[in-house]
Order: C-alpha cells, then sequence, then structure tokens
C-alpha cells in the first residue's frame, strides 16, 4: 500500500480546519456590521424624526410670522378685510373761455376745483361706513367770495341686510343720473362736468335721509329713498340746483321721495329710470310754489371701444310762481358718443342742451357742443383737453374757446 | 307713500345675515370640488413679487395667499380694493385658462352689478397672454368702474399664480 507524505496530514486538517471555521467567521463579521448599521440607521432615524419635529415647528412659526404680518397688513390669511380705508380724487383745471356777449368778461382762470378725500371703515360684515370730505376750489377764508367751500359730500352708513338688500342712512348723493353718484374725473369725459346734469339734475346733488337697494335677478335693481328737499326760491328764478341745502341746518318740513329701476343685465349696458318727488321744493317758505318732479332717465353703453351715455331729465314745479316766469319747466338732455382707442386715449362729442325756463315762450335755452380727447397715463390718472361752443339766450354769457384738465383718483 | 314705508319696513324686518366669508368661500369650493383638497399656500416671495406689483400696481396686501390644487386645476380666493373696501373673489384656472370667476364678498357701496353672472362670465376661458394681461376685453359696468378694474387685476393675478404653481406640471 502506498505511504502518504509526512506533511499531508497536518496541511489537509488545517485546511479542513479553515474551510470549516471561515464561514463562520464570516458570519460573525456580518452580523456586527449588520449590527453596527441597523444602529446607524436608528441613530438616523431618530435624527431624522428630530428634523422633522423642527422643520414643522420653524414651519409653524413662519405661519405665525405670516399671520401676524397679514395682521398687521391689514389682512388675514390672504385674505384682505381691511378695517378702514382711505382714498380721494382731485382734479385741477384750466379754463379758457371767450366771452361772446358783448362786454361780457372772458373766463381765464386755473382752479384746482375739487380736492376729495374718502374715508371707510368697515365695522362689521353688516355695517360699512362711507364718506367724502371736499375742498372746492382749493381756498376757504373767512370772507371767500370765490364760491370756495369745505363740504361732508357723502357719510352714510350701510346696512347689509342681506345679498338682496341694502340700506343706506345719512347723508347721501340722491340716486339719480349718471354723473351723481359716480362723478370721479378718470370714470367721464370732459373738463368740466357736463351742463345738463349740473344746471338741471342737479349734480352732485346730495341729501340727508335713507335709501334702500334692491337687488333682482336680470339684472334689475330699484333703490328707494326718503331724503330731505330741496328749498329753492323765487330770488333765483326757481333754479333747482340753486335749491341744493347740502344738509347744513337745512329746513326739514318737506321730505322727497325718489325712486330708480335700473337694468344693468348686459355687460357695458345700463339703462334707468328715476322719479323724484319733493314735498315743497321751497320747503314751504314760498306760498306761490309747492311740489316738484324730477323725472329722469339714461342709457349707458360701452362696448369694445365705442361708449354712448344719453341722458333726459325734466322737472315739473307747481304753483303759480315758477309758472310766472317759466320756471315751472326745467329740462335738458345730451347725447354723449365715444370712442376709446386703447387703455391710455379716448375721443368724445357731446351735445347737450338745458333750459331752466322752459315753461313760455320766451327763448331761454342753452346749447353748448363739447369735443375733446382723455388722455389716462395710469388708469387711475387721467389728462384732458375739450372744446366748447355755446349758444345761449340774448343777454346771457356765452363761453366758447377751450378746456385743460388733470385728474386723479386713489 | 304708505307703500313706500311699508317696504322699508320688510326691508329691516328682514334677518341681517350678511355675507359671511368663510362660509361663502366654503360654499364656493364645494361647488367646484365637491370634496375640496386641503388648502395649500402659496408665499409672495422672489420672482413673483415684481410680477404682482406690475399687475396690481402695488404689493398684494398680505405676505401669502392661499389655494387649492388638484391635477391641473386651481382655485383662488383673492382680494383687492375696488373704490373704498376690498371685494373677495373665487376665481378657478384650469389649464391655464379662468374656467370661472365668481365675487364672493362685495364690500362696496354701489357696483353690485359685478356679481352677476352675466358679467363675471366674460371672463370664462381667459387666458395671460404678453404683458401679463387677459387675452380679451371685459366690457365694463356703468358706475362700477374701480370694481371691474379690480376684478380684471385679480384674474390676472389668479393666471399668474397658477402658472407659477403648475409650472412643473407642464408637458
Amino acid at each position: 500500500m502506498k505511504s502518504h507524505h509526512p506533511l499531508f496530514h497536518p496541511l489537509a486538517a488545517c485546511l479542513l480546519t479553515s474551510l470549516l471555521i471561515s464561514p463562520v467567521q464570516a458570519e460573525s463579521e456580518t452580523g456586527e456590521r449588520l449590527q453596527a448599521l441597523e444602529r446607524r440607521l436608528n441613530q438616523l432615524e431618530n435624527e431624522n424624526r428630530a428634523l422633522k419635529l423642527q422643520a414643522s415647528q420653524t414651519e409653524q412659526k413662519i405661519e405665525a410670522t405670516g399671520a401676524q404680518i397679514d395682521r398687521m397688513a391689514g389682512s388675514q390669511g390672504g385674505t384682505a378685510k381691511a378695517a378702514s380705508t382711505i382714498g380721494g380724487y382731485g382734479e385741477l383745471h384750466l379754463n379758457r373761455l371767450k366771452n361772446q356777449k358783448p362786454g361780457g368778461t372772458d373766463k381765464d382762470e386755473i382752479d384746482f376745483h375739487r380736492f376729495v378725500l374718502f374715508v371707510g371703515h368697515e365695522f362689521n360684515q353688516h355695517v360699512r361706513l362711507f364718506s367724502e370730505l371736499e375742498v372746492e376750489h382749493a381756498l376757504v377764508k373767512d370772507s371767500s367770495s370765490n364760491g370756495s367751500t369745505v363740504a361732508v359730500e357723502q357719510a352714510y352708513l350701510d346696512f347689509i341686510l342681506n345679498e338682496q338688500f341694502s340700506l343706506k342712512a345719512g347723508l347721501m348723493v340722491v340716486p339719480v343720473g349718471i354723473l351723481s353718484e359716480t362723478h370721479e374725473p378718470h370714470t367721464f369725459y370732459g373738463v368740466e362736468r357736463n351742463p345738463v346734469e349740473t344746471n338741471i339734475i342737479p349734480t352732485t346733488w346730495r341729501e340727508g335721509g335713507v335709501a334702500l337697494n334692491a337687488r333682482m335677478a336680470h339684472g334689475f335693481s330699484a333703490d328707494f329713498a326718503l331724503t330731505s328737499g330741496l328749498a329753492t326760491t323765487s330770488g333765483n328764478n326757481y333754479r333747482v340746483r340753486d335749491g341744493r341745502t347740502h344738509t347744513a341746518n337745512a329746513r326739514a318740513s318737506d321730505a322727497a321721495y325718489t325712486a330708480r329701476l335700473k337694468w344693468s343685465g348686459v355687460p357695458g349696458v345700463e339703462l334707468a329710470a328715476t322719479v323724484n318727488r319733493q314735498s315743497d321744493i321751497t320747503q314751504s317758505i314760498d306760498p306761490a310754489a309747492g311740489a316738484a318732479t324730477l323725472y329722469e332717465t339714461h342709457a349707458v353703453v360701452n362696448r369694445g371701444a365705442f361708449g354712448l351715455r344719453a341722458l333726459y331729465a325734466a322737472w315739473h314745479l307747481n304753483g303759480n310762481g315758477p309758472k310766472a316766469i317759466g320756471a315751472d319747466r326745467q329740462n335738458g338732455w345730451y347725447v354723449e358718443p365715444s370712442w376709446k382707442f386703447n387703455d391710455q386715449w379716448g375721443v368724445f362729442a357731446r351735445h347737450n342742451r338745458w333750459d331752466n325756463a322752459a315753461g313760455d315762450a320766451a327763448n331761454s335755452r342753452f346749447d353748448q357742443t363739447d369735443v375733446g380727447v382723455n388722455y389716462w397715463p395710469h388708469p387711475d390718472v387721467v389728462v384732458k383737453l375739450d372744446f366748447q361752443n355755446q349758444k345761449v339766450p340774448v343777454g346771457q354769457n356765452e363761453f366758447d374757446g377751450f378746456n385743460l384738465g388733470l385728474g386723479y383718483q386713489f | 307713500m304708505a307703500s313706500l314705508r311699508i317696504f322699508f319696513l320688510f326691508a329691516l324686518s328682514l334677518p341681517a345675515w350678511g355675507a359671511d366669508q368663510e362660509a361663502e368661500t366654503s360654499r364656493f369650493l364645494s361647488g367646484v370640488f365637491g370634496q375640496p383638497p386641503a388648502m395649500a399656500t402659496l408665499w409672495l416671495t422672489g420672482e413673483l413679487r415684481p410680477d404682482v406689483r406690475a399687475i396690481l400696481d402695488h404689493d398684494y396686501p398680505a405676505a401669502r395667499v392661499r389655494y387649492w390644487h388638484v391635477g391641473r386645476r386651481t382655485v383662488w380666493v383673492l382680494d383687492e380694493i375696488g373704490k373704498e373696501m376690498p371685494i373677495t373673489v373665487g376665481i378657478v384656472i384650469g389649464n391655464g385658462t379662468i374656467e370661472r370667476v365668481q365675487v364672493l364678498v362685495y364690500r362696496e357701496s354701489r357696483g353690485w352689478e359685478v356679481k352677476s353672472p352675466a358679467f363675471t362670465a366674460q371672463y370664462a376661458g381667459a387666458r395671460l397672454e404678453s404683458g401679463q394681461k387677459l387675452d380679451r376685453q371685459i366690457d365694463g359696468i356703468s358706475g362700477a368702474t374701480l370694481s371691474v378694474r379690480a376684478l380684471n387685476r385679480l384674474a390676472r393675478l389668479a393666471l399668474l399664480f397658477d402658472r407659477h404653481i403648475t409650472k412643473g406640471d407642464q408637458p
């Protein structure tokens, strides 16, 4: 029998032993490594949890800071709800008008016609205050002779009754005409407000009282107002404009009632009609006068670049006093087409006719034609230029020329 | 005039439930989504701020705005002052196009006509074109010029925010 080499047995034993021992060692090392990894993983999980908690806390802090910033800015969570607001508008006019009346005085003047500040306040979701304080003609002195005034133009509380009804109470603009309620300079063409609404309605016309606004389906809305009334006199030929009391220590013996129906069911279109009834247009001071009624209707159309405003207004005054001088009928109308080339430029033409003594055969009718341009360097800022030509009754001032204006609203 | 007085008394007798902003928002969201998703917040920082200012001519009066986002549809509830008071408006955008505009709370004294569906329907389908302007003319409302302009600004703002949020979703 063949014998083996003497080294064979120890070598084989070692090999055999190493083959048997290595897996055991490897298994042990892997286990240790796994344990280390597990420890590391736990550590990372703990760190991750801590970081998440920290991030959450940071986010909460940021949210709280944001909320505080919003509150300081008068808003809450991105839904601004300013309690008090301020705004205003103003207009500077240059009038270069030649008086065609023989011996008449030209009107060459520059005037900061109106400086108005709005202050509003939302008491809660149901009650809001709206107010406008106006300085007319820039300067008010103790013995002013330029017609300057400081006046509360509006100051009323608006009670929101529900989605359909709201009630105003205080000093407010009578809901009639186009310019009376919306008269900021950048919203209309022409430097001066149109003479028909000024002399007939008479814009801007404010009274103290209450008014209910009803919003109905299909674009209809209605306004009903119970307010103080006009107080015109025979001394000013019963002109309605001179009957405005501005609710300043005004007589309140005879109330006025206003009803307006408006339709704006199609965007860019407004049709409206108003009736105003004065119990006594002299506040019972003049026994030769009495009740009076204003009928007004207007249309506003804005379709694309094209615009059209048309208005008719007529007063009927009772009593022999107004009738004797033809002031029992006071009426007027205007038509104003316009074209807006773009957001900055627009042109218009307007013909106005009015008569504050149309009740007799005497010629007392005024006509005025205006053409002009508006330039809006910013949507709330306007520069205006217009040319006017008047035809007036014999003996009246007849102003022809141009007007330049600058207006703003904020 | 007796009928007029009766009408006043009738109006005064109605319950004074003025618009509740949160309730209106909730109703609006339910109408849009059925089951609204969780509210998200967009912080008005970095590149957004100059764009917001370009549209509004002023900074937005909050550090962040809330919105709701499902797929490629976003809903925004934003505020802007018309003449004197803020108007709260809900705007739904889908695929970068306005689906719906709804005035949730109107606080101005006049110009309620902007709430009418006939008016707000004009915004449906509007997109943002160059200069961050709407791609269409919105016919205004006489006597509500400032409110209409406020709504126009908010429509543009919502489209801008939507573009910012969904730009990562673009194919």
